[in-house]
């Protein structure tokens, strides 16, 4: 890395000892982004933004939140009525939870359309599956909190499913509750590992930057950077098209937090957790609801486990199961469609998990997940052996600047907005 | 320090004998990191409830919590009792005879924890839905449990468990 040659005198006096200006300088301001990014390509920097929101918003609410089953309840109770802007803090927590599988899940399906898992970004693709994981225990146990009948009632339905492992499974769950249900020794761990989880992530998202600008972002072109005609510097370009995007995110986010808190949310977990009492509709937080509803379809405990843990296993591998060696979707007709209905597909799995699990609905769910193991272990390795591919532009600057392969100065003017 | 063979071999011991005890040592400093969210010993102080179950008439049922989770006790009509032992054992998944659920036929021990994933089963109380078999139902992902607490249609994969219990009179149950 090159060091900057920065007037202040006294961040030259920093930068020359502590480099910190000059690596903020380069992969900040000058890192070169192909020029062609559309609007999917905020979601990285929304979800970095939602991460900040949440560890922020945490941080004040263990301020006043106690961690034990008799005050649970009354403490979150006490931050939503008595504690300054604790609703607001506590709303803010709640939706950002909610926006921050929002933003993700679109980050991922824009991944999964122009195939920015191919090579050579396999491992920022499999860091960002385990960041996906990392959220999902972090959400799950988040949710255990405040301690209301879905806080108990989830908990103790999710980590049963480790109770499905052949011999050691009971033990298991007696360690992860210590003790014979879900009691005061489960609550206090799960808000101790609540409050380190989002600093694994930040760990996790670090080095996801860093896989990511070791090759520069993948674009809806996805073909390689020839060269600087290909790029603009993140800054200003990028910089500020991402706090456009942050802006309307934000605007969309705000009006949920004052308007439609609890729309997200179950009423359920508004009464107080009772062990002697399961509701009669247990259904997890919207963003797990494609996972139950595979878990559910299986008629089979350790099967319908190993199906739900499977799903996302299946991206772990996803580098490897679609070779075509083109990248983006738009220059692969068939693979274009399969791709609406793998998205069609969880769609319909989030619906069905949150159906009761009977009749008509067992029937389309065991379809549905039949439909998305397919894609990814037949469909797709598949697809990149018969499927006929379109012819891909020469570069991203001729297909930017209007497909003219003399492309100058006055076609220029005619550039817009790839979107 | 020579180069020869024999130096070369012993210092091979050394590194091999070096990681060995690291490895060794590691393991033992993980182990009580890890059993400390095993059960404390309050925890498990708390591992025995005595029960009358004399007030319970026939036909109905109590639930009582012992270590955290429900216990059922069903004071069982004959009819039930006929139906539980009406059943060919064969076609059970988690296979198991109406007597070895129970010391007394009429009264029915059983811990009200669905074995699929630990929710607690409705047809304690009237008008609550028993399921196809007239026992419990699970309403979480729809097991359904007989007269004896036996799994016999949905997603659970074993018999709804029975917890240690004896009888210390006639009419009173200790459990655990």
């Amino acid at each position: 890395m090159q060091t900057q040659n920065f007037k202040n005198p006294v961040v030259r006096w920093i930068d020359h000892r502590l480099p910190v200006f000059s690596f903020m300088h380069h992969e900040l301001h000058e890192y070169p982004t192909p020029k062609n990014l559309n609007y999917l390509w905020n979601l990285g920097s929304l979800a970095g933004l939602a991460l900040v929101t949440m560890i922020v918003t945490g941080i004040i609410l263990a301020m006043h939140y106690t961690p034990h089953v008799d005050h649970a309840f009354e403490s979150v109770e006490r931050i939503m009525r008595d504690v300054n802007h604790g609703w607001l803090i506590r709303y803010i927590h709640m939706n950002g939870a909610s926006f921050f599988f929002i933003v993700v899940f679109i980050h991922i399906f824009r991944g999964l359309y122009y195939g920015s898992y191919k090579a050579p970004r396999e491992l920022l693709w499999i860091l960002g599956v385990l960041i996906l994981l990392l959220m999902m225990a972090t959400a799950f146990m988040g949710y255990v909190l405040p301690w209301g009948q879905m806080s108990f009632w989830g908990a103790t339905v999710i980590t049963n499913l480790f109770s499905a492992i052949p011999f050691v499974g009971e033990s298991i769950v007696v360690w992860l509750w210590g003790g014979f249900s879900v009691d005061n020794p489960t609550l206090s761990r799960f808000f101790a590992l609540h409050y380190l989880m989002p600093f694994v992530i930040t760990a996790v998202v670090i080095l996801h930057i860093i896989a990511l600008h070791r090759f520069g972002s993948n674009n809806p072109l996805g073909i390689d950077v020839n060269g600087k005609q290909d790029t603009i510097p993140f800054h200003p370009y990028y910089t500020s098209k991402d706090l456009f995007g942050a802006v309307v995110f934000l605007t969309i986010f705000a009006s949920a937090v004052f308007f439609y808190p609890n729309f997200l949310g179950h009423p359920d977990n508004y009464i107080p957790a009772n062990p002697l009492q399961t509701p009669a509709h247990i259904v997890p937080e919207w963003y797990f609801l494609p996972f139950y509803a595979i878990l559910r379809a299986i008629p089979d405990k350790l099967g319908g486990v190993l199906f739900m843990f499977g799903a996302i296993a299946v991206l772990f591998i996803l580098p490897w199961l679609d070779r075509s060696p083109v990248r983006s979707g738009r220059f692969r007709p068939i693979f274009k469609v399969f791709f609406w209905l793998l998205l069609a597909d969880c769609v319909l799995l989030g619906w069905l998990g949150a159906k009761p699990a009977e009749g008509i609905y067992v029937v389309l769910s065991r379809l549905a997940t039949a439909w998305y193991f397919f894609h990814f272990l037949i469909v797709l390795p598949v697809l990149s052996l018969v499927e006929k591919t379109r012819p891909l532009p020469q570069s991203i600057s001729t297909s930017v600047l209007g497909g003219g392969a003399l492309a100058g100065a006055a076609s220029a003017t005619k550039e817009k907005p790839d979107a | 320090m020579s180069d020869t063979a024999e130096n070369k071999g012993r210092r091979d011991f050394i590194v091999v004998a070096t990681n060995t005890m690291m490895g060794v040592g590691a393991a033992a400093v993980a182990y009580p990191l890890i059993n400390q969210m095993n059960p404390a010993a309050d925890t498990l102080a708390l591992a025995s409830i005595e029960v009358d179950v004399s007030g319970i008439a026939e036909g109905q049922a109590i639930t009582v919590k012992w270590r955290g989770k429900p216990v059922f006790i069903r004071h069982r009509t004959k009819d039930e009792i006929a139906s539980a032992n009406d059943t060919t054992i064969a076609d059970l998944r988690d296979p198991q005879t109406d007597a070895d659920r129970v010391q007394k036929p009429e009264l029915l021990v059983i811990q009200g924890i669905c074995t699929h994933l630990g929710c607690v089963p409705l047809g304690q109380k009237i008008g609550e839905v028993k399921g196809d078999f007239n026992g419990w139902f699970c309403p979480c992902h729809g097991s359904h449990y007989d007269t004896s607490g036996r799994i016999r249609k949905g997603p659970a994969p074993t018999n709804l468990e029975v917890p240690p219990y004896a009888f210390i009179s006639d009419n009173v149950i200790k459990i655990g």
